[in-house]
């Protein structure tokens, strides 16, 4: 049964490493829902996070593949509710949109979103949580004329306390490198 | 976390204290010297390759290099990478390729993919186009990294000539670590002509790369509790024995646990194939017996092998009634197509020796006895009539009985992929290790003849001999061409049936014969190689074939020998695509 996964990779901050991370999931005709990327907290090692859906036993193959990768530390997947995981979302509105006398300042408040910028003829709404929360707010904001709208890929943390430090402890533990033949 | 970020600290791989170039002091030299310099450091002291525009630089610089480091000119850039695949299976050393960019380059994209599936350390050097063209559709320009990334173990982009030493270092170590694979090095043009510090330290380690897991004894411990207690134990060795160098630690296991093994067609010639553990070829061309007893044994043993679809047949009726213990260096394959019962993730050679101190010591009498009684049945249906037949057309089977029979099982067989592919593989009889190179993964048709070129130059005083059918030494046949030029003393039967013999073969069984464009129309072979000035003969009678065998590995010089088989004979046992292991056909 496929369901939602949230992959988290750690990576060398090579050119073309996200490509060679992309292709093992093309290769096997997995469609990528969201991707973002950022530096981790040990300078100089970076995490895509990667949400599919795909059945459990596909989504352990993946991994294991990613891991594969030359410079690639590790990498582990997730099931939704093992996750704490947030999206940003920005939506453009006509500046006018205030003051239509529609109650977008009552529609913001109560979405916990914010006017991040005021530009003139156009103001843009932020607001960060799960995709059917910033959905959501599209629906609702769709009166006030939604010039434009866009949604970040997934960020995610796992519910434990081990992190990346613990893992690479482990896999230089657990490992040598030594060629000997 | 503080040392952590030490371990971590901010650079690549660890790299040796640095070793003298072969120039006496560290000086500034061009980045194509740079190039040749960390060849040589690496013990490199032949290469294959064909020059073109990006390339230049290299080649210019090789001029100087011609008494240290030797090149062979192929015809063809596919000739040069399967060159280095051979050479690199025959010795167990890395094979190096230099091509140009563009077309040079993706001339090459099938021997990378063959290396990368059947796991052979091959380092391929690409020019490319001067840095500041990158991404313009300049001349020969191709994106070499994009291309290969999905074909290689690793690849990497230089684009200043610092970056040299450093990349072949780990070039090297990555290639031939852990689970071996092709790995491309593609360099700017202006990173081959601008000017270095040159030191060279060889790389021991990259900080994200695992290529060695500790052997978990506790996971030794279960498969020994499976072993002891199996009543009919079966071990299914793949290329993983011959990779870790472990043929001794094998066959120690074996004769210790009492335990038949099979091998898969990248395991043959790990274990001799007259030794009595020794129960022959697993998967769809493989032996009746293995294949059958596969769904029989208790106790499935997998070593160094990664269960290819051609070994398994049907997943779902593969061993079902049996514990499996996979032993495995690379994580990615447990677990990939056959679960198994206990994994135990490392080196083989590591993992046997381990695994042998605590198995007891065992005989089987019965359950080989099967093996026996299933070997009688495919001996009496099958191998006595192709090896020794009783009609008049020539067999595939004869002709590689009397090489083997006149070599001593001794010569190193190339082959390409195809019926002559199956028939050398199931007939030969193997006695060393490394001395059966194949396309296995990827089935290249066209790999033989430049494969046993590139094997015959890594092993001058071995006998190599090229078996190949008629479609596949068209393919590449030009690289006659690189024999005539190297004068090395190669081998080369062509079993000719007229036919694209395998796809004829499934045509016949699963496609109501519809030979759908698989005669052909061949050329006089014997004209060919004379034009080459190849010594040649021809045969198409039973009467003459063992003189004329004889007088080709007598010959001191490179021969080809066209013997014209049967044309619509098939290999035969078979199991049909989709069909499990047991459901093996005789006829």
């Amino acid at each position: 049964m496929k369901e939602e996964f949230t992959i988290s990779i750690f990576t060398e901050n090579h050119i073309g490493l996200l490509n060679r991370v992309s292709i093992i999931f093309t290769r096997r005709h997995i469609n990528i829902e969201s991707i973002t990327a950022s530096e981790s907290e040990v300078p100089g090692i970076y995490r895509y996070t990667v949400v599919v859906n795909e059945t459990r036993e596909q989504v352990e193959k993946v991994v294991k593949q990613i891991e594969k990768q030359v410079e690639i530390f590790c990498a582990f997947y997730h099931r939704t509710e093992e996750i704490v995981y947030q999206e940003i979302a920005l939506y453009k509105l006509p500046t006018a949109a205030i003051s239509n006398g529609l109650g977008l300042e009552k529609l913001i408040r109560d979405n916990n979103a914010r006017i991040l910028s005021l530009e003139g003829e156009f103001i843009v709404i932020e607001k960060t949580g799960h995709k059917e929360e910033t959905q959501e707010l599209l629906k609702k904001l769709q009166p006030f004329n939604v010039l434009e709208f866009v949604r970040s890929g997934r960020v995610a943390m796992i519910k434990q306390k081990e992190n990346l430090t613990h893992t690479l402890v482990e896999l230089e533990k657990t490992h040598h490198s030594e060629y000997k033949n | 976390m503080d040392a952590l970020l030490k371990m971590l600290s901010d650079f690549n791989g660890d790299f040796e204290d640095s070793k003298p170039s072969s120039k006496s002091n560290i000086n500034k030299i061009t980045g194509s010297e740079a190039v040749l310099e960390s060849l040589i450091a690496e013990g490199v002291d032949l290469v294959f390759g064909y020059p073109g525009g990006a390339i230049m630089p290299v080649y210019d610089a090789l001029y100087n290099y011609r008494d240290k480091l030797k090149h062979i000119l192929t015809r063809h850039e596919q000739g040069s990478v399967h060159a280095a695949q051979g050479y690199a299976r025959a010795t167990g050393k890395v094979g190096v390729v230099i091509a140009t960019s563009g077309p040079g380059a993706t001339n090459l994209i099938t021997g990378i993919a063959d290396a990368n599936i059947d796991s052979t350390p091959i380092i391929c050097i690409t020019g490319q186009v001067p840095s500041h063209l990158l991404g313009t559709d300049a001349f020969q320009e191709t994106d070499v990294v994009g291309i290969t990334s999905p074909v290689t173990k690793w690849d990497f982009q230089i684009t200043s000539a610092e970056a040299i030493p450093e990349a072949f270092a780990k070039a090297f170590y990555l290639a031939r670590s852990g689970r071996p694979g092709p790995v491309v090095i593609d360099i700017t043009k202006d990173a081959q002509f601008a000017e270095v510090d040159f030191e060279y330290k060889p790389c021991k380690k990259v900080r994200s790369y695992f290529p060695y897991p500790k052997v978990d004894a506790a996971k030794v411990n279960e498969a020994a509790e499976l072993i002891n207690n199996a009543e009919k134990p079966f071990v299914v060795f793949g290329q993983g024995v011959i990779l870790g160098k472990a043929e001794n630690e094998f066959k120690t296991f074996i004769e210790k646990g009492g335990i038949p093994a099979a091998w898969t067609l990248l395991g043959l010639s790990a274990l001799d194939e007259s030794h009595p553990l020794n129960v022959g070829m697993l998967g769809m061309h493989g032996n009746y017996a293995p294949n059958k007893l596969t769904n029989e044994c208790d106790v499935l043993i997998a070593v160094g092998m990664r269960f290819d679809d051609r070994v398994t047949g049907d997943v779902n009726t593969y061993a079902k009634q049996a514990k499996v213990i996979h032993i495995e260096l690379d994580p990615a394959e447990i677990n990939k197509i056959i679960k198994a019962d206990v994994a135990i993730n490392g080196d083989v050679k590591d993992v046997l020796p381990m695994l042998t101190n605590i198995i007891v010591n065992k005989e089987y009498g019965n359950w080989l006895k099967e093996f026996k009684k299933l070997a009688e049945i495919e001996k009496e249906k099958i191998i006595n009539e192709e090896l020794h037949p009783t009609k008049p057309g020539l067999t595939m089977g004869e002709v590689i009985r009397i090489i083997s029979e006149k070599t001593n099982g001794e010569a190193l067989v190339v082959t390409d992929v195809g019926q002559h592919q199956m028939i050398a593989a199931r007939y030969y009889g193997f006695k060393n290790s490394r001395s059966f190179i194949t396309s296995g993964g990827l089935g290249t048709m066209g790999f033989c003849l430049p494969a046993a070129v590139g094997a015959k130059m890594g092993m001058p005083d071995k006998q190599v001999v090229a078996v190949i059918g008629d479609g596949g030494f068209q393919m590449t046949l030009q690289e006659l061409g690189t024999i005539l030029q190297s004068g090395i003393n190669l081998k080369i039967v062509i079993l000719n049936n007229d036919y694209l013999g395998m796809v004829r073969q499934w045509q016949q069984l699963f496609f109501d014969k519809r030979y759908s464009e698989t005669e052909m129309v061949n050329p006089d072979f014997v004209k060919i190689a004379s034009s080459y000035n190849i010594e040649s003969e021809k045969v198409s009678e039973r009467n003459n074939l063992e003189a004329v065998i004889e007088k080709m590995l007598a010959s001191e010089s490179s021969f080809v020998l066209e013997v014209k088989v049967e044309k619509e004979d098939n290999v035969f046992p078979m199991i049909p695509t989709g069909a499990s292991v047991s459901d093996i056909r005789l006829e």
